[in-house]
């Protein structure tokens, strides 16, 4: 049987930026995927004549662009168009738009508040140093700790201090911001409770903790982290979809040389005398390479698709605690029409962009608690937007595509339930009838809805438990703590097997980072004098 | 000559409000040069730039001021919030006076400048650039105090030029003419009363003037009617910007950056290091900064210096980087231009210490020409001079002459 320069397992976008990377420098590069279709968490199915949903991750900001540089995605037909808009609906008819213009921004939050209308521009401002400082490092491998003395948060403070220039204030204040609530952060500057919940639901999506718990706000940080063509926090839709950004990576790959085996789930990770040789897939066949390249999450990788026997113990345990739980959902739903919300003014730009309907933290912290109780919030905080009011290539000629985010549902069910089609049926209609308060004419417009709890998103992404991030993103878990300490380099204990999906530093999200720092570290690895099989042949 | 209809809530349109005096100057302009400040739609121009700056230097000019920002500070405690706030000491103030001040946060780095005005103890009026109800409210805790933003509440004009002595009698604001410069007289204008105060952003001769939204359009035609003879005109804040240059007058987020928005905690700026040592006064008690900008100076640990230069040749140098020997890099120009009427290539600069404090010779600023699409790279020698660049005897005469 024929030998690979390396298989990645899995095509998430992660795993086909790895592969992309691998076949540019002259790899010959297989990636075997368990379902029919490619992409993961970033795709696009046709499950509804003439729709196109983005199943999973909806949104496009963080996807790198030195990524689409290097691999010329806009050959392949990638346009990341950014959008404007969005705010919340307030459960007392008035509503809290997110303007683009400053002085608008600003006059629209005095409406609320006028101190939070000024303390906008300072927790920007705030906002815009600790990324500025956290940038960088998301491009490069994690830092090894074992090569500085200090550890952790430390080591960080020591990174700001060195390469950073930060004084000794803005120290303490990363420090304590890499370990706050979003609640704790945003009360240092707002006062009213709309302004609150509006930032802070960026800090809670995908995230199994509450608004009110420690290590929130850096999740805030990160989704503010990407940008569109230079605008830092900015977020685009990908046209036609997020499943052309893995369909724009396909193609790059086919062209050079690279190949997609789509039905070909990997059962096991063949591995002789401590080093991957191959991969097994679930119909028996069996591919080999000296390099395997797991674009899974690290549970999946390394506790179901792998013998633990080849694994060290303390491996092992290591990444069982790996925390990687569960909280989101997802619907997404055809619309015969633009739904109508009567409490906005005319030609209001709130329902462009991502709405939302929870307008305190307290109704927010609410709906963490259901989930902690083991159901889905009764009153959810949703993430909403109907890209096609801008893209007019996901839905027919007047009818749209609306996706809505929930959070918060878990994978487990308490009391004896599980998914089941009333359970998930239920868990629609909390979201559908929260919704329907705000907008009388949404019900009937509905004509086809696909409903993703955690269990489905497992199932139909390959995310273990449903995680969209592939693992929290808690400052315990992140840098040279992603996926566990010791092996944040993309390398494992097992020699020639290696990650690269969003398990792996700098995280989840459409990103690409992790992707494309793991085909560097294994490009140094294989070394320069590598002998390829196509630069043989 | 009634005040416009407030409008209809529009979010669509917020951040390109229209001050009172909107329909004046869409009248006037010819040129459809429209800025935004503070969201409020605002004249970079109304007609020819150089035409608007010769008024303000030969006759009279009104510019648009609503926009500023006004906060009024009232209370038993309002005197002692204002010095704490600021870096100069405010309780010399007589009423009815304006002082110029500026303030730090808690590491003594510039935040913004503005104009303090004392009506009594326990009633002031701030104006500046940036908004700082938020700065100026968490700054209030504890204090007997009370902070209103009142930026809507009162429509403001700026006449500045050598006429506007002799319009505001025309206009029979009887004995304005005694007003010494930083001094404030109300006077009694139709149902209302007009403030006024010979304050203003030109070094010029000059006043502001204060009025109910209400009342801003009878304000603008009586006065346009009294200074009918003395080509009176609105300006844009282009012409205003040629003017406050040549008066060395510094303009924050141009020639310094306000410490609560930099990212990079390497540009923020003391006060030693952008020529205000003028305004702190250690000996007045405590005031935010006061501990930083104290061990600052005994230290001697300022980093930078801000100077006026005399530039050779006729280009002005536009965020040019400024060389010692024309090799080492030791500054940039932060506002720059060719005075009309010094006839002389002027601008500000921030230069790194020791340069502009004990080196200062041999400097030279690298301008880049456009001629006709072909860059042109220009060493120009530039010489450092004191600040103003321009103070005509008539700023500070009182009375003051007619013209
Ligand atoms: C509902 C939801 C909404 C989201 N919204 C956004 C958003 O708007 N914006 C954003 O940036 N991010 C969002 N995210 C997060 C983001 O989508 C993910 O973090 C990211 O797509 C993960 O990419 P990946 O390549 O690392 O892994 P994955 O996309 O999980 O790729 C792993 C691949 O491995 C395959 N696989 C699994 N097991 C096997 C096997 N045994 N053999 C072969 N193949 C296997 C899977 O089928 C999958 O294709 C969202 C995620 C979800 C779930």
């Amino acid at each position: 049987m024929k030998k690979y320069d390396a298989i990645v397992v899995g095509a998430g976008h992660n795993g086909l930026v790895t592969a992309c990377y691998l076949a540019k420098s002259g790899l010959d590069v297989l990636v075997v995927e368990k379902h029919d279709y490619i992409g993961g968490a970033a795709v696009s199915l046709e499950l509804y004549d003439g729709w196109k949903y983005s199943n999973c991750s909806y949104v496009c900001s963080l996807f790198r662009p030195e990524i689409s540089r290097d691999l010329e995605l806009y050959k392949y037909g990638l346009q990341v168009i950014p959008y404007g808009g969005g705010g919340v609906l307030m459960e007392n008819g008035d509503h809290l738009a997110a303007l683009s213009d400053h002085d608008a921004a600003r006059q629209e939050i005095a409406r609320h508040s006028k101190k939070d209308s000024e303390a906008y521009d300072r927790y920007s401002a705030n906002l815009m140093r600790q990324c500025k400082f956290i940038k960088p490092l998301l491009m490069r491998t994690a830092p090894d700790p074992t090569s500085f003395k200090p550890r952790d948060l430390q080591e960080l403070l020591y990174l700001g201090k060195r390469f950073h220039g930060l004084s000794e204030p803005e120290m303490y204040e990363m420090a304590r911001f890499w370990t706050m609530s979003v609640v704790e952060f945003l009360d240092e500057y707002f006062e009213s409770d709309v302004m609150k919940a509006w930032i802070a639901g960026t800090g809670i999506i995908g995230t199994a903790l509450g608004p009110c718990s420690p290590g929130t706000a850096y999740v805030l940080l990160h989704h503010y982290m990407g940008e569109v063509d230079g605008n830092i926090g900015a977020w685009g839709f990908a046209r036609g979809g997020m499943g052309s950004i893995t369909k724009a990576l396909a193609d790059c790959l086919k062209d050079k040389g690279g190949e997609i085996r789509a039905g070909s789930g990997v059962e096991n990770i063949l591995v002789k005398n401590g080093r991957a040789v191959g991969v097994a897939l679930e119909n028996g066949d069996e591919f080999y390479s000296d390099t395997i390249i797991s674009g899974m999450d690290v549970k999946r990788t390394f506790l179901k698709t792998m013998e633990t026997k080849h694994l060290p113990d303390d491996f092992v345990r290591q990444v069982k605690r790996f925390k990687i739980r569960g909280s989101s959902g997802k619907l997404n739903i055809a619309l015969d029409g633009l739904p109508e919300f009567p409490q906005l003014p005319e030609g209001s730009q709130v329902t462009r962009g991502d709405f939302h309907f929870t307008d305190s933290v307290e109704r927010m912290e609410r709906a963490y608690d259901d989930w902690k109780r083991g159901t889905w919030s009764k009153d959810p905080y949703l993430d909403v937007l109907i890209p096609t009011q801008i893209d007019p290539t996901m839905a027919p000629e007047g009818k749209h595509y609306m996706t809505v985010f929930v959070q918060y549902a878990p994978y487990d069910l308490a009391d004896g339930e599980v998914w089941d089609d009333k359970n998930r049926e239920a868990f629609a209609e909390s979201t559908i009838s929260l919704i329907s308060k705000y907008s009388p004419n949404f019900r009937d417009l509905i004509l086809h809805k696909e409903v993703r709890t955690p269990l489905d998103i497992e199932e139909k992404a390959g995310l273990t438990e449903g995680n969209i991030f592939q693992g929290e993103l808690t400052f315990d878990q992140l840098l040279f703590n992603r996926p566990v300490p010791g092996y944040a380099q993309y390398r494992s204990p097992v020699k020639g097997l290696y990650m690269c999906g969003s398990s792996t530093h700098p995280g989840g999200g459409v990103m690409g980072a992790p992707g494309a720092n793991a085909a560097r570290e294994i490009l140094r690895d294989m070394g320069a004098g590598r002998q390829t099989g196509r630069q043989a042949a | 000559m009634t005040a416009m209809q407030p409008k209809p809530f529009d979010s669509r349109k917020l951040g390109m409000r229209q001050t009172p005096f909107y329909p004046r100057q869409m009248d006037w302009t010819i040129t459809n040069d429209w800025l935004l400040w503070a969201g409020y739609t605002s004249p970079g121009s109304l007609d020819v730039v150089e035409q608007e700056y010769f008024a303000i230097r030969n006759s009279a000019t009104v510019f648009d001021i609503t926009p500023m920002c006004k906060y009024r500070v009232s209370g038993p405690e309002a005197e002692l919030f204002l010095n704490r706030l600021v870096t100069r000491d405010i309780r010399k103030m007589r009423d009815n006076r304006v002082s110029y001040v500026i303030w730090c946060d808690d590491e003594g780095h510039m935040l913004d400048d503005g104009t303090v005005f004392k009506y009594s103890n326990t009633e002031y009026r701030l104006c500046c650039q940036e908004r700082q109800y938020d700065w100026l409210t968490d700054n209030a805790i504890g204090l007997n105090v009370e902070i209103q933003d009142v930026t809507d509440d009162i429509a403001a004009l700026a006449f500045q030029g050598p006429t506007t002595c002799r319009i505001l009698k025309n206009l029979g604001l009887a004995g304005v003419e005694e007003m010494k410069p930083f001094d404030i007289r109300e006077f009694p204008f139709g149902k209302g009363t007009l403030s006024v105060s010979r304050t203003g952003f030109t070094g010029d001769l000059g006043y502001e003037l204060w009025i109910d939204p209400e009342q801003a359009l009878d304000l603008w035609d009586t006065l346009f009617e009294a200074g009918r003879h003395y080509d009176i005109r609105p300006i844009g804040s282009h012409a205003l910007d040629l003017a406050r240059m040549e008066a060395g007058l510094l303009q924050p987020n141009v020639d310094f950056q306000s410490a609560e928005f930099t990212l990079r905690h390497s540009r923020r700026r003391s006060p030693f290091e952008i020529g205000m040592e003028w305004q702190v006064d250690f000996t007045k008690g405590h005031f935010n900064g006061r501990r930083a900008l104290l061990k600052e100076k005994q230290q001697g640990t300022s980093k930078y210096c801000l100077v006026g230069l005399d530039i050779e040749g006729n280009k002005p140098a536009h965020a040019a980087l400024i060389y010692h020997r024309q090799k080492k890099e030791i500054g940039r120009i932060t506002s720059a231009m060719w005075s009309p009427t010094l006839k002389t290539n002027i601008a500000l600069a921030e230069l790194k210490r020791p340069f502009g404090i004990d080196q200062k010779e041999d400097i030279w600023v690298e301008i880049y020409v456009d001629k006709e699409m072909k860059w042109e790279r220009v060493m120009a020698r530039a010489r450092i001079v004191s600040t103003p660049f321009f103070a005509p005897a008539r700023k500070n005469q009182t009375p003051p002459a007619d013209y």
